[in-house]
């Protein structure tokens, strides 16, 4: 593994719901300004554990995770981590293009308008602006900003959620099978966004798409039944792996 | 892999050969969207003949007959000193009015040329017995009609109307004795000369209620004013009260036996019977907290019981049926609980929430039972309230319970009434459930 600044350590993390034990002691380090994608057949744990590190799991009452998660050498889960600021600074983006049902303007002018990021209407006018141009959607919904979000179609709305989370201007985003609900030419232009945001944000995207993984992703990590199998450069990982396991699920004959 | 040779199988049966099995699955399927169709008839027919009976037996209570006479207001019946002075004025009773109106028949008699062998006293009789208050009334309310020669218009007493609906005939006098036939022929000539006519009666719908007495004069007005101000009671604590518990329970609340034991307890409480309420409200606020019996706010609290079960399980099904992705985009976004609740959750729930809300009005509206222990019921609501605190705290009835204390009542003309109070209230809950259904398309939001 290159050695880079690491921007989220986790180290022997478990998770549990109820009786089942979902994550089985993973350390992983994820570098920052760069895409990481977890990969992994379903059920093996890569959703629950993105979802560890905004803490959206807190929501789940069975829910118990241990371990350290690091953010910037700063523990996540210190009770005294609240976890709706640290929601501001890891951003997330669901399976399912989930806008609100407001407008557009409103959809992405909510996360400024709850931390308080703006100063008057025109500088909340200049963020929105700002992040739609950076979700590469503007041209497409500049003209009609008070439409409602959910009108959209799919990929667009999907769009219209990756600027929505970047509105709050957060260091981490986390994408949950970002594509998955979406057409190819939509998923084209999703994963075109998700390499330029590479430059500010430190990406972390769960995907079913090994192909999309290798695409997208310069590290990848692939999880198996709980277990963190292997993690390492997305290059590494796809043409020469250390585990038979993850061979064997790039290959196509598990999972 | 090489492909298999594909070898063609003859076709068993030919698709227009229609199998005896198909046969039967579709006769099932037909003959269940039969009972269906059959179901869906039997209830409009249900419901066309309750709307239809009610109609037809409630509509007679909006008409009332009305008589005109010309009354001279004598000053040596009415204000024997001739000072003009209101506290004399006051002192004549209603019995002082009383040989006014049958000196009025007496002229009226002679001037038209009636032929009748009925005495005067027999005459007079067919005017309602509130014709003396309502003429004092109108003498205290402008003393300077003494003297004069006034046009009245009074109310007819409830057999003269009964004859008018077709209530009362000649035959069935006989044993009656409220009104004889000569009466009713006296009223035939007067109908023949236009000074007795049937018309369109505000006095029900903006009344009070009259005693046994005076069937003629009873309307559902006051008692309205009663279940308006019960339910703005309910609405005002179950709303807040009910919303605030729901929204704990389905979006705060930890899950535990605890709130689980809550959860059943209120789906337990939306299935007690009303009465059961009644009979709580009784011990709590009347016997306990000595608040004034038959009180419109009494009937309010006891009634807030009753809805907010039905409020609270109505709020939590829409919350519940907010998409929980909503929820996790606005958390992810660094929103706090209780901003995704309030900002996200709670406008998209509030179509349900209202709807169940209405709904839930609109069974304590119409609901008596619970009443009757309070004391709502059995109550003459005679007095129109004058402040908010009065139509609070001072006894009154409802309009189930004034329907109710009608349609027990001996006299055929209150039965009338029960039946027009019965429209009356149905209009009231027609016209919530369609407002539940207009907030409803308004509010609505798509996703």
């Amino acid at each position: 593994m290159t050695t880079t600044v690491s921007k989220i350590r986790a180290k022997h993390v478990n998770v549990h719901y109820g009786d089942t034990h979902a994550i089985k002691d993973v350390n992983i380090d994820i570098p920052l300004n760069t895409v990481t994608a977890f990969i992994g057949p379903s059920g093996c744990g890569k959703s629950t554990f993105l979802r560890c590190l905004n803490r959206m799991n807190d929501t789940i009452d069975t829910c118990r995770v241990t371990g350290d998660i690091m953010l910037d050498g700063e523990d996540i889960y210190n009770c005294k981590v609240d976890p709706v600021q640290l929601r501001s600074k890891v951003g997330m983006v669901f399976q399912k293009p989930n806008p609100f049902p407001k407008s557009i303007y409103d959809n992405i002018a909510y996360g400024p308008r709850i931390h308080g990021l703006f100063k008057d209407k025109s500088d909340l006018d200049a963020i929105v602006e700002k992040v739609l141009k950076r979700a590469a959607i503007w041209d497409e919904v500049k003209d009609r900003l008070d439409a409602p979000g959910t009108g959209l179609s799919g990929g667009q709305q999907q769009r219209i959620c990756i600027a929505r989370a970047i509105a709050t201007a957060p260091d981490v985003l986390l994408m949950d099978e970002p594509c998955s609900a979406l057409d190819p030419i939509a998923t084209a232009q999703v994963e075109e966004l998700i390499d330029e945001l590479r430059e500010n944000y430190t990406v972390v995207i769960v995907t079913h798409s090994m192909q999309q993984a290798a695409r997208v992703s310069q590290k990848t990590a692939f999880f198996h039944l709980g277990h963190l199998v292997e993690s390492d450069d997305t290059n590494k990982i796809f043409t020469n792996p250390n585990d038979q396991r993850t061979e064997s699920y790039i290959t196509g004959r598990i999972g | 892999m090489t492909p298999k040779p594909v070898t063609q199988k003859p076709a068993t049966r030919s698709l227009f050969d229609v199998s005896d099995h198909m046969t039967r699955r579709k006769a099932a399927e037909k003959r269940f969207r039969r009972y269906g169709q059959a179901a869906i008839l039997v209830s409009i027919l249900m419901l066309l003949a309750l709307l239809f009976t009610v109609v037809f037996k409630g509509a007679g209570a909006f008409q009332q007959t009305f008589i005109t006479l010309e009354i001279e207001l004598l000053e040596s019946k009415l204000d024997k000193k001739g000072k003009g002075n209101i506290e004399d004025i006051k002192k004549v009773s209603t019995f002082g009015y009383t040989p006014l109106i049958k000196k009025a028949f007496k002229s009226l008699a002679t001037e038209q040329n009636i032929k009748t062998n009925i005495k005067t006293k027999n005459m007079a009789k067919i005017v309602s017995k509130s014709a003396a208050a309502q003429m004092r009334n109108d003498v205290l309310a402008d003393t300077s009609l003494i003297g004069q020669t006034v046009e009245f218009t009074f109310l007819t007493n409830s057999w003269v109307d009964g004859y008018l609906k077709g209530r009362v005939t000649h035959e069935n006098t006989k044993n009656n004795k409220n009104i004889s036939a000569q009466q009713l022929d006296l009223v035939d000539e007067l109908v023949a000369m236009g000074v007795i006519e049937k018309r369109f009666n505000l006095g029900f719908i903006t009344g009070a209620d009259a005693s046994d007495q005076r069937p003629e004069n009873a309307g559902i007005g006051v008692a309205m004013i009663g279940s308006l101000v019960m339910i703005i009671v309910v609405l005002l604590i179950s709303l807040p009260i009910g919303i605030a518990a729901s929204i704990y329970l389905e979006e705060f609340a930890p899950k535990n036996w605890l709130t689980d034991l809550i959860e059943v307890n209120i789906a337990n409480l939306a299935a007690v019977p009303s009465i059961v309420y009644g009979i709580l409200g009784l011990a709590i606020f009347i016997n306990t907290m000595h608040l004034p019996q038959s009180a419109p706010l009494v009937g309010g609290l006891v009634l807030t019981l009753m809805t907010l079960p039905t409020i609270i399980i109505s709020t939590r099904a829409s919350l519940k049926s907010v998409p929980p992705s909503i929820r996790s985009a606005a958390l992810g976004l660094g929103a706090s609980q209780m901003q995704t609740v309030f900002h996200h959750v709670l406008p998209l729930a509030l179509p349900g929430i209202l709807t169940g809300t209405i709904i839930g009005l609109a069974q304590a509206l119409g609901e008596t039972a619970p009443l009757l222990l309070i004391g709502m019921i059995g109550y003459i609501a005679t007095n129109t309230p004058e402040t908010v605190t009065d139509a609070l705290l001072s006894p009154n009835s409802v309009m189930p319970a004034q329907i109710y204390e009608w349609a027990k009542r001996a006299d055929p003309a209150f039965y009338e009434r029960a039946w027009g109070g019965i429209i009356i209230l149905l209009v009231f809950l027609i016209t919530m459930n369609t407002l539940a259904v207009i907030l409803r398309r308004r509010f609505e939001r798509r996703w």
